[in-house]
């Protein structure tokens, strides 16, 4: 299991070169241009947006949109800007991304490691779990939560998110061990070593890389949520995606789009940072597991 | 009532036994009042509330006119959690009520004598089997159309005040390169005009025979087919990029002088007084032609949560901090509508405001005034989308006013 | 002997801690997954409207439902996208990750730009989009005041071109995260083989596609599941970006879903529909997952 990162051994000519060069900027133009046009409008006083030109630099540069919605744009009957509901989106999304990792590793720990029968068909049965529709499980997963006395709470929330992530953490984390040679945990175990401290010694140490994949991959996921959000969170725990609804959706009045689209980057910032900060790792973990079936 | 402190053992004991987790001496509050107007008038009723000790915890989901709040709702009451009040629009009030989820408000009603200042049409909507359910803020009315009156007074057109008028009126604005009528292509939107063209073309009778009802031969019947000829009409009159757009980009567009008219509820006046427009001097409203007598109503109210037992003392004190006078008038001055009882002084209000408390009442007291079939006030909500889907299809050029009129009484029948 | 019975016991132990640490997980799975979709299915034959109610009406709900023209709009819009969405993404996603396999100076600027779609949200994005797809204010209207007077750009206007501008969305949100997954591949395939090949005088498009992609046949299977996956799930981006419109153009049969389930109040419909979805995703992933597993063994 080779994660060292390698280029191919392929050459290539000066003019194919510049053209890929070509191509691949002209994509970077492509992937950057929602973010541009957010950017460059949410630091530009609103005047200057209903004027048109949506693709302009600011003449008159701004950054009171961006205070504003922080901490003063009308959410509910206060206008207390998505600050409090950043706090509310974090406490929901840690204990989610930790609680379905850890899971998925393990899952993926006894189902590559600890064969027994019948477990392709459970391992099969988890991944097909991915494929329901949310829509469909609004209505008894209340009913559950209510019965669990966890609606309304930040963790009947993070339960719904580790309920409907751990079908892709177990993927992720099975098709990594998958490749993990098998001699070595024959070998702890004739050393008397357990399930839990073969896990911890050998495995773990080097599940880095898989661990960023999975990690990325639910955090995204919860994080950006909204219908489960809006549907379990109770009046004290409405995550960030419901709040930013809120400003964005307010069917009267001035639509200050400005404000909308400082909201809509600051709501995006955490899982931006992660992709920027991980990054890095993320085709590395991928490269060392997930593709290689 | 039940008290619980907030405590988070005792919390959990409360949602066992479905009740609501919000401590007592607060009421929580579902609603899509988000936007500044609106979030400041129900800041007044928050007020009234705190004055009397009991406390407001906020719930806001904004989206789709409340359709997403709605969703909310259904998951909350599925849980046993259901918040104390909930922002309900028409038949959405009355199926909960007959779900038996909602508290008795007789009560109140009776000592503060409701069933006296509001319309009997409104009160359709908030009693089910003759007990109170839910507390009317305001009522709309969306047979509106607003013009630009310097556009229209440099082309010469008058108030038209028939069919024929309008589409003279219409004609004269494309000529002069104007965009005669600004429309937002969603699929309420849509329907909101359908509802006003139907109206003046079925008359009062036909329109309660078509929509409230749901009489096929009325669904199916020339007059309707003449009302979708209308809308075609209607639609060569609007500029080509319409679909999508929101209802108040349509209004800036009246606002702005690039259209000449648009047909919207009373909400789109809260978008030219903003826009520090006068009503009267910088622009018009007036009833959609052929409607002058009748008033189509959509009403905001707050449905109360059944907590177990009878009417708590804080719903009771919402109910009633709702449909006083003051907030009534308050509230509606900012937001465009008319008082939901009929006994409030109009002098707060605009030329606008003045003339549909002034129209509302005319037309309660004539039986001209009908719930609007595009605002949910006419048919449950699931005739009211299969409409939508065959008005919003036909605007949209997917088949033609005879092939509509047979898609509506299909759909419809499906729906029902 | 007293030793041996304890190894006994302790082997026994060692034998179950893999079930039992599984068993939460799986738990969860028949509650949640299995448990809630076989509700969905029993509600799909009853008058449930509002809320789950449970008087059985059969296959009315089947019936009504396929006479919709509405559905069947929806499920030929996810026919068009669900094909054009894979076949794009991947092509793009494989296309960009062999370029920047080729030493690009600058990989590590251009990675984080192909894959931060994938971090954001259509909530967030939405309104972006909508204003670049419209031609008053977007591309069009820029092309405009650039000179190019007959650039014509209205596709979300069009209830025949609609679709696509959500497939373009789409792609523009994912193709980053596929080039990822072809990239990690493409740096997992044995550099010698090339070499030899090469020294055997084999061109590069011949290297690519006798040797290279061939090779890559893992990544093209994770892809397509996270890509079938992702547009049976697509909601939001057609929320944000068309609202269901022009007229019904642009619905998909999860938008119809929650329509009819929840602002319709027509739940026997939206379950019967989620019914029909389950077992069209079904007949795609069970062979495939079955021929993937099986394989391992």
């Amino acid at each position: 299991m080779s994660v060292a990162s390698q280029d191919t051994a392929i050459r290539t000519g000066r003019i194919t070169r510049t053209l890929i060069y070509v191509v691949l900027i002209l994509f970077a133009l492509f992937y950057m241009l929602p973010l541009y046009v957010m950017l460059v409008n949410s630091v530009k006083p609103l005047s200057e947006i209903t004027g048109g030109g949506m693709m302009n630099l600011p003449e008159e540069f701004t950054l009171e949109p961006w205070f504003k919605a922080w901490s003063s744009a009308q959410i509910g009957v206060e206008p207390t800007g998505l600050a409090p509901y950043f706090w509310n989106s974090i406490k929901m999304v840690v204990p989610a991304v930790a609680v379905s990792t850890v899971l998925g590793a393990l899952n993926g720990y006894v189902l590559t490691k600890w064969r027994f029968k019948y477990d392709t068909i459970l391992f099969g049965l988890m991944l097909f779990a991915c494929f329901i529709p949310f829509q469909i499980v609004l209505i008894p997963m209340a009913r559950m939560l209510g019965l669990m006395g966890l609606a309304g709470t930040t963790w009947g929330l993070a339960l719904v998110h580790v309920v409907y992530g751990i079908g892709f953490t177990t993927l992720y984390f099975r098709n990594y061990y998958a490749v993990f040679p098998t001699e070595l945990i024959r070998a702890a175990q004739i050393d008397g070593a357990g399930f839990f401290q073969i896990f911890w010694r050998i495995l773990l140490p080097s599940s880095g890389p898989i661990a960023v994949v999975s990690i990325i991959w639910q955090f995204t996921n919860i994080w950006n949520d909204f219908l489960f959000g809006a549907s379990f969170a109770g009046a004290d725990s409405q995550p960030m995606t419901v709040a930013l609804n809120n400003l964005v959706q307010a069917s009267h009045g001035v639509k200050e789009y400005n404000v909308h689209f400082a909201g809509a980057i600051l709501a995006a910032t955490p899982t931006l940072l992660v992709y920027i900060v991980a990054g890095r790792y993320f085709v590395r973990g991928l490269m060392a597991g997930s593709v290689k079936g | 009532m039940r008290a619980f402190p907030k405590t988070k053992a005792t919390v959990v004991a409360a949602l066992m036994t479905s009740a609501t987790m919000v401590a007592a001496d607060d009421v929580e509050v579902l609603h899509w009042w988000t936007s500044g107007g609106e979030a400041a008038a129900l800041n007044v009723l928050k007020q009234d509330l705190e004055g009397q000790g009991i406390g407001w915890t906020d719930m806001p989901v904004a989206g789709g006119g409340g359709e997403q709040a709605m969703t909310v709702l259904r998951a909350r009451v599925t849980a046993g959690n259901a918040p104390t009040a909930v922002q309900g629009l028409g038949f959405d009030i009355l199926d909960w009520g007959k779900e038996g989820a909602l508290a008795d408000l007789n009560e109140v009603a009776a000592k503060e004598g409701w069933d006296e200042v509001v319309p009997d049409a409104l009160k359709a909507f908030a009693k089910v089997d003759g007990k109170w359910v839910s507390a009317p803020v305001n009522v709309h009315s969306t047979n509106w159309v607003w013009a630009n009156k310097s556009v229209l007074d440099a082309n010469g057109i008058a108030v038209p005040t028939s069919w024929e008028d309008f589409t003279a009126a219409l004609e004269t604005l494309k000529a002069a390169g104007i965009t005669p009528i600004a429309h937002g292509g969603q699929a309420w939107q849509e329907a909101t005009v359908f509802d006003a063209v139907a109206m003046s073309v079925l008359g009062p009778d036909g329109y309660k025979a078509a929509f409230v009802d749901l009489d096929e031969a009325t669904l199916g019947s020339d007059a309707m087919k003449e009302a979708f000829d209308r809308m075609a009409v209607i639609r060569a009159n609007v500029d080509d990029n319409f679909s999508g757009r929101d209802w108040n980009l349509a209004t800036a567009m009246v606002i702005n002088g690039e259209a000449g008219f648009q047909m919207m509820g009373d909400w789109a006046k809260g978008e030219f007084l903003n826009a520090g427009k006068v009503p009267g001097e910088d622009f018009l409203c007036f009833r959609f032609p052929g409607t002058a007598d009748q008033v189509t109503f959509n009403a905001d109210q707050f449905m109360m949560f059944d907590q177990g037992g009878p009417v708590s003392a804080e719903q009771a004190a919402l109910a009633s901090a709702i449909l006083s006078p003051s907030f009534q008038s308050a509230f509606n001055v900012v937001k465009g509508s008319v008082p939901a009882r009929t006994d409030v002084s109009d002098a707060d209000f605009d030329a606008c405001g003045k003339q549909g408390m002034k129209d509302l009442a005319a037309a309660a007291a004539s039986g001209n005034l009908f719930g609007s079939m595009a605002h949910g006030h006419a048919a449950p909500a699931s005739v009211k989308n299969a409409i939508y889907d065959v008005v919003t299809a036909h605007f949209n050029g997917e088949f033609d006013s005879e092939t509509a009129v047979d898609e509506l009484v299909d759909a419809v029948s499906i729906a029902k | 002997m007293a030793h041996s019975a304890n190894a006994d016991f302790k082997t026994r132990l060692q034998n179950w801690i893999p079930k039992l640490v599984l068993s939460p997980s799986v738990a969860m799975m028949l509650v949640f997954v299995y448990g809630f979709i076989l509700f969905s299915v029993y509600l799909s034959f009853t008058d449930s409207r509002l809320l789950p109610s449970f008087g059985w009406v059969g296959l009315e709900n089947y019936s009504k439902l396929w006479r919709l023209s509405h559905w069947e709009v929806s499920i030929k819009n996810m026919g068009i996208f669900a094909a054009l969405y894979i076949v794009i993404c991947t092509t793009i996603g494989l296309g960009l990750a062999i370029f920047l396999d080729q030493k690009i100076r600058g990989e590590g600027l251009l990675r984080p730009i192909y894959l931060y779609p994938m971090a954001l949200s259509f909530i967030v994005t939405g309104t972006a989009w909508k204003w670049f797809l419209d031609p008053g204010i977007g591309l069009e209207n820029v092309m405009h005041s650039w000179g190019w007077e007959s650039f014509e750009f209205r596709w979300i206007k069009d209830r025949n071109y609609a679709i696509y501008t959500v497939v373009l969305a789409a792609v523009w949100q994912t193709s980053g995260f596929v080039m990822a997954m072809f990239l990690a591949g493409l740096r997992g395939i044995d550099n010698e083989i090339l070499k030899a090949a090469q020294m055997d005088g084999a061109s590069n498009w011949n290297l690519y596609r006798r040797i290279i992609i061939p090779q890559l046949r893992p990544a093209f299977l994770s892809a397509f599941v996270i890509l079938s996956h992702l547009a049976i799930k697509t909601f939001d981006l057609v929320i944000a970006l068309t609202g269901g419109g022009p007229g019904r153009a642009t619905e998909l049969p999860a938008t119809f879903m929650y329509s009819y389930t929840f602002s319709r109040n027509q739940m026997g419909i939206g379950a019967a529909s989620a019914t029909i979805m389950l077992m069209t995703i079904a007949a795609i992933m069970i062979p495939y997952l079955y021929s993937e597993l099986r394989e391992k063994r």
